[in-house]
């Protein structure tokens, strides 16, 4: 059974770089024939997810696994770690900066945007370790 | 309405990918915020957003959106346009502000991508 599976680390607060483990995930999932609406859905919530490890967090990875019936996108951060969950998932809420909402994010959707992407959705973090997201598609 | 169709509505300027100018749009979604472009953006929607750096042209590519309008005669840095040529996205530069393109197009028959219910209290992911 076919499994592809990569590991892309992502470096905090550079903008100009934000989307480029996205894009490069959606390209494998063209190369592989990913129906469309999969496809988008995964990169909406890798994308989201992307954007939330430059802005938000001290560094991470992302770690992408394909097999033929699921998609699965694992999201873990260096730090530093969401105090309140139930509030970073409630839409709106965000703790961004001006420069952030200025580059165009920040509107308080990216968790639960992350979450109606997915078909499965999990996230723990801890203050002073970090934040470990696990979004799974079903292909 | 095809793309050739909405740059003569809005006197819009090819930034790159005339070549799609026979595409076909059936929506539009416009706004600054990628966030909300993200959370609502659907199949066949195209974008009008007056962000002009290079995120606006990565959000599009995401969303495999058929047209980006840059809105407000501003011109969007250099690597935005050269993403958006890079990935064959047809991207377009109008004068107009955002309401008066949302105005013509709406106008011309141009749909609005409906969003779900608005049940009249803060967005909540709770369920």
């Amino acid at each position: 059974m076919m499994t592809i599976k990569e590991t892309f680390p992502v470096t905090a607060g550079d903008m100009t770089c934000a989307g480029d483990v996205s894009a490069r995930i959606k390209r494998q999932m063209k190369q592989v024939g990913v129906p469309a609406a999969v496809m988008r859905r995964v990169s909406v919530g890798t994308y989201e997810a992307e954007i939330n490890l430059v802005i938000h967090s001290l560094g991470g990875q992302i770690d992408y696994e394909m097999t033929e019936e699921k998609i699965t996108i694992r999201v873990v951060d260096n730090g530093p770690g969401i105090p309140d969950l139930k509030k970073a998932m409630t839409e709106g809420w965000s703790t961004a900066s001006n420069e952030v909402r200025n580059m165009g994010f920040g509107a308080g959707m990216g968790l639960p945007n992350m979450k109606r992407n997915a078909d499965e959705f999990q996230i723990e973090s801890t203050v002073g370790v970090g934040t470990d997201i696990t979004m799974v598609f079903n292909i | 309405m095809t793309i050739r169709e909405i740059a003569g509505i809005l006197d819009a300027k090819w930034l790159c990918c005339e070549e799609e100018a026979d595409r076909e749009v059936r929506y539009a979604f416009a706004s600054d915020m990628m966030s909300d472009v993200l959370a609502h953006v659907g199949e066949d929607t195209m974008i009008l957003t007056g962000l002009i750096n290079s995120q606006s042209v990565r959000t599009a590519e995401m969303l495999d959106v058929p047209c980006l309008i840059f809105v407000r005669g501003k011109i969007p840095h250099k690597d935005a346009i050269q993403r958006a040529e890079m990935i064959g996205l047809p991207t377009l530069l109008t004068g107009c502000s955002m309401f008066e393109s949302c105005g013509r197009l709406y106008a011309a028959g141009m749909g609005a991508f409906k969003l779900e219910e608005y049940n009249g209290e803060g967005g909540n992911d709770d369920d």
